[in-house]
């Protein structure tokens, strides 16, 4: 329902571009260096992860192939989708939350003022496009960490490195990978806006506003990336 | 007289907990009426359902005639813009300068030029006597200067009923004397209704024409102060005990 609502207000104006655009900055700002972090990581994991493995089937030549593949299809979004939840729908629980619990969302509704437009509006919209940009940055820091790890054990060069991770990508396999990032964008934002929101009982409903949002958003991310690969599989055979 | 607000049998409870009972009030335009009553009766519920904020379990709630009930969001609106609260926490944006605070309403609901909300934001903060406070953020200020920059947001839009909860609570007795004498001279020059929430009665005496003490979610006593001081009600004298005393002594010295 709450959710529902989402679509019936971004579409009536005023729309709110100045609450929209401070609100990516902000949340831009605040994740890069968590992503960054996250996103050499993979990177670097994955690759020294599947060398040996795949050294074991002769097919190391496979490797740029393989960890490209992993990360944009999957590790990628779902990562950084998780660590974005983490870091943002528990900061937008409690920012609501406490903006309930001290009268500012009541104020704001007895100057005439929609409160659900102003504050959830522009931050579900916020969450939901800046994900995806988040996720191509997360993407491209992981190719470059997984290259260190490939070079450190037998010194390919970064044009052949380059050459075979875009020789075996398809564009099918960037869409579905950041189209479902909206769809986290998108849970993030509405599952911290709704678990603030509705804050009940001071300040220590402020606290399990945002914890709770964590946790649900974790989980519908989970949830319907099951469903989508299940959808992307299905529709693509 | 018009009659601005009035509260048709109105009863209100959270679970169990009975707030409002069978409570019923008339304010015609012009009035200035103040509410008493212990902490928990339900005074600021009972304004809070005057502006939509609750829904009262039964009676009705009426703005120059029009029920508040179950009105679409753009008419209730429309009662809004007429109307201004004061929270008792003050209620300002955290996230926005002292500024933006009283700029937040005239910007978005109403279409001033930049130059005329300037103006009113310079001329309430005189008013207030806040003036430097104009670039602070609300966490740097103190309660009683919340207070006041709450009161500035509230009448910076003029509206036609102004419902004050608690507006002195916390203030200095000058300061005090200063807010109730503002909120007289906007009575006079916006030819304003209001509600006053209180427990000070001096400024109730300066404010208000009548007052209302509210007990138990019911009406104990309504009509003049000065009848209230003089009331042989067990509860009222326990009530006002102490300006009782005030009373007598001044007049016997
Ligand atoms: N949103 C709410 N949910 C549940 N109970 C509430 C709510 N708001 C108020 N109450 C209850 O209603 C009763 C009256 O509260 P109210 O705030 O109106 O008191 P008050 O008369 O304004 O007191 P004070 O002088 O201390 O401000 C209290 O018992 C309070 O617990
Ligand atoms: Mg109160």
């Amino acid at each position: 329902m709450f959710s529902l609502r989402f679509f019936k207000e971004v579409f009536i104006p005023p729309y709110e571009f100045g609450e929209i655009k401070k609100h990516m900055e902000e949340l831009g700002i605040k994740t890069m260096p968590i992503v960054s972090v996250t996103g050499i990581i993979i990177g670097l994991v994955l690759a020294m992860q599947s060398q040996p493995v795949l050294a074991r089937f002769g097919a190391e030549s496979f490797l740029p192939t393989m960890v490209s593949l992993s990360v944009i299809r999957e590790l990628g979004p779902v990562l950084t989708a998780l660590i974005f939840a983490g870091r943002v729908s528990s900061g937008i629980g409690a920012e609501l939350g406490s903006m309930r619990v001290t009268e500012q969302i009541d104020a704001m509704e007895v100057s005439a003022i929609n409160p659900y437009k102003y504050l959830v509006v522009s931050r579900i919209l916020a969450c939901t496009l800046i994900l995806p940009i988040l996720t191509l940055y997360v993407n491209l820091l992981a190719l470059i960490g997984a290259y260190f790890a490939i070079l450190l054990s037998d010194g390919m060069n970064w044009q052949l490195y380059i050459d075979s991770v875009f020789k075996s990508l398809e564009f099918a396999d960037l869409i579905p990978g950041i189209l479902k990032t909206f769809f986290f964008g998108f849970i993030v934002g509405s599952v911290g806006s709704y678990k603030g929101y509705n804050t009940t009982s001071g300040t220590v409903g402020v606290g399990r506003a945002s914890t709770s949002a964590v946790v649900l958003s974790s989980l519908l991310i989970l949830l319907v990336d099951m469903i989508l690969v299940k959808v992307t599989v299905w529709l693509w055979t | 007289m018009d009659v601005v607000v009035e509260v048709e049998n109105v009863s209100k409870a959270f679970d169990s907990n009975v707030v409002l009972e069978d409570l019923s009030l008339k304010i015609e335009e012009g009035e200035n009426v103040t509410i008493f009553g212990r902490s928990g009766t339900g005074k600021s519920v009972l304004l809070k359902c005057i502006v939509g904020l609750l829904e009262p379990d039964i009676g009705d709630i009426k703005f120059y005639g029009h029920s508040v009930l179950n009105k679409p969001i753009n008419e209730l609106n429309e009662m809004r813009k007429e109307i201004g609260f004061l929270f008792q926490s003050a209620a300002l944006y955290d996230s926005m300068t002292v500024r933006e605070n009283l700029e937040f309403p005239l910007r978005r609901i109403f279409n001033f030029s930049d130059e005329e909300i300037n103006q009113k934001v310079v001329t309430v903060l005189e008013q207030v006597g806040l003036e430097k406070a104009i670039d602070e953020m609300p966490a740097s200020l103190s309660g009683g200067m919340k207070k006041r920059i709450g009161l500035a947001r509230t009448i910076i839009t003029k509206p036609k009923l102004i419902l004050y909860d608690e507006p002195t609570t916390g203030l200095d007795p000058i300061t005090t004397k200063e807010i109730s004498l503002l909120i007289t001279t906007l009575q006079k020059e916006l030819k304003t209704t209001s509600i006053v929430v209180t427990h000070d009665i001096l400024c109730a005496r300066i404010v208000s024409d009548r007052a209302v003490v509210l007990k138990d979610g019911k009406l104990r006593f309504e009509g003049e102060i000065e009848n209230l001081l003089k009331s042989d009600d067990i509860f009222l004298r326990n009530f006002f005990s102490d300006q009782i005393i005030e009373e007598n002594r001044s007049n016997n010295g």
